[in-house]
């Protein structure tokens, strides 16, 4: 196989994404509102968690230097990891959670729509795949965004204050790293410019009717962005997650069930 | 938390095989929609199903067991209503 860098630190960072809000999610486990909630999320942990293992795989396949999809995932440091900012925020309550999801899924399901028509056959394989299981969390997402912003004065102010605290993290999902770039360049990624558009459109539907708005610093001018994660600089957050996703492996090296 | 706790629903699923929807079970929701999709991540995550009912458990009428005796037990000494009660004659084919 060529080697591909770009290929190779694509493949990493949509597994990245994929496992830390899979992580994030299973954080809810035993903890949901009711049961039936409590299993939607658990079963959206594991979609994702299937989907950065498929990608982690490729990405070990592709680096051919005894890289394994668990040492990948269990054995780099914060600054290794190309994920968002967006997937790596806390769960805070039900309204944060299910508005992350809702913002993450409805770009998953535009990148996975045209990675599906990737040059690459794996990349597409998986692609097509993980769209299937996407269209369903974003469905039950923006269910959820609805339900809460448009139900009770409660509910409403708490997906608002989600808004405000998860907005500034939406913009670098469609800011390219040079990864994405080069790879979408030669035919086998996807410009996430042409996927801003779609999105935005998806976010103004569904806020519409959940009687939410999209924040602005002040008239006719768009807020500020938080970016980095997709170069390996994160917010305060991922390290405690690493902490705790990665500590058997840290301190059992090889552990097995 | 909420004052009103959700109604519960019963739900029932048609398995890829099965020509009928059999109940699986029950759940809370807030509403139908929701009905549906607890009911698909509860009871349709081991590929259990390919089709949904749900209603709402308030909506199910059950007869009595109290009543039990009275309603069934008349059936017991019936055999005249099952067809292998008769005999049918050897030039009677296709039954």
């Amino acid at each position: 196989m060529h080697p591909n860098p770009s290929l190779t630190d694509s493949c990493l960072h949509l597994a990245d994404d994929a496992l830390i809000l899979g992580h994030r999610n299973s954080e809810w486990t035993g903890h949901g509102p009711i049961l039936e909630q409590d299993i939607a999320l658990s079963n959206i942990a594991l979609d994702l968690i299937g989907q950065a293992r498929n990608f982690y795989q490729y990405a070990a396949t592709l680096k051919a230097d005894g890289s394994t999809e668990d040492s990948l995932a269990y054995l780099r440091d914060g600054w290794d990891f190309k994920n968002c900012l967006l997937v790596e925020q806390v769960n805070g309550d039900w309204a944060k959670t299910v508005l992350r999801q809702f913002f993450f899924s409805a770009h998953q399901y535009f990148l996975y729509e045209r990675l599906q028509e990737s040059k690459d056959e794996t990349l597409a394989a998986i692609s097509e795949k993980a769209f299937k299981e996407v269209a369903y969390h974003l469905r039950w997402s923006s269910e959820w965004v609805i339900r809460l912003g448009d139900g009770t004065d409660e509910s409403h102010r708490r997906m608002e204050k989600a808004v405000d605290e998860l907005w500034k993290f939406t913009g670098e999902l469609f800011l390219p790293a040079p990864y994405e770039a080069q790879l979408a360049k030669e035919g086998y990624g996807v410009d996430l410019l042409s996927v801003q558009p779609l999105w935005k459109e998806k976010v103004n539907e569904i806020f519409a009717e959940a009687t939410l708005t999209i924040p602005v610093e002040e008239e006719g001018k768009e807020t500020w962005m938080q970016t980095g994660g997709k170069a390996g600089r994160h917010t305060e957050h991922l390290g405690y997650l690493l902490a705790e996703m990665q500590f058997l492996q840290r301190a059992y090296p090889g552990g097995e069930w | 938390m909420s004052e009103q706790p959700w109604p519960l629903w019963e739900v029932f699923i048609r398995s890829k095989q099965g020509l009928d929807h059999k109940h699986a079970g029950s759940l809370h929701a807030a509403d139908a929609q929701m009905a549906i999709e607890n009911a698909r991540d509860v009871y349709t995550r081991r590929m259990e199903g390919v089709s949904i009912w749900v209603v709402e458990s308030r909506h199910i009428h059950a007869s009595n067991p109290g009543e039990a005796a009275a309603f069934y037990d008349p059936a017991n000494d019936k055999v005249y209503r099952h067809p292998t009660f008769y005999d049918l004659p050897d030039e009677l084919k296709h039954m």
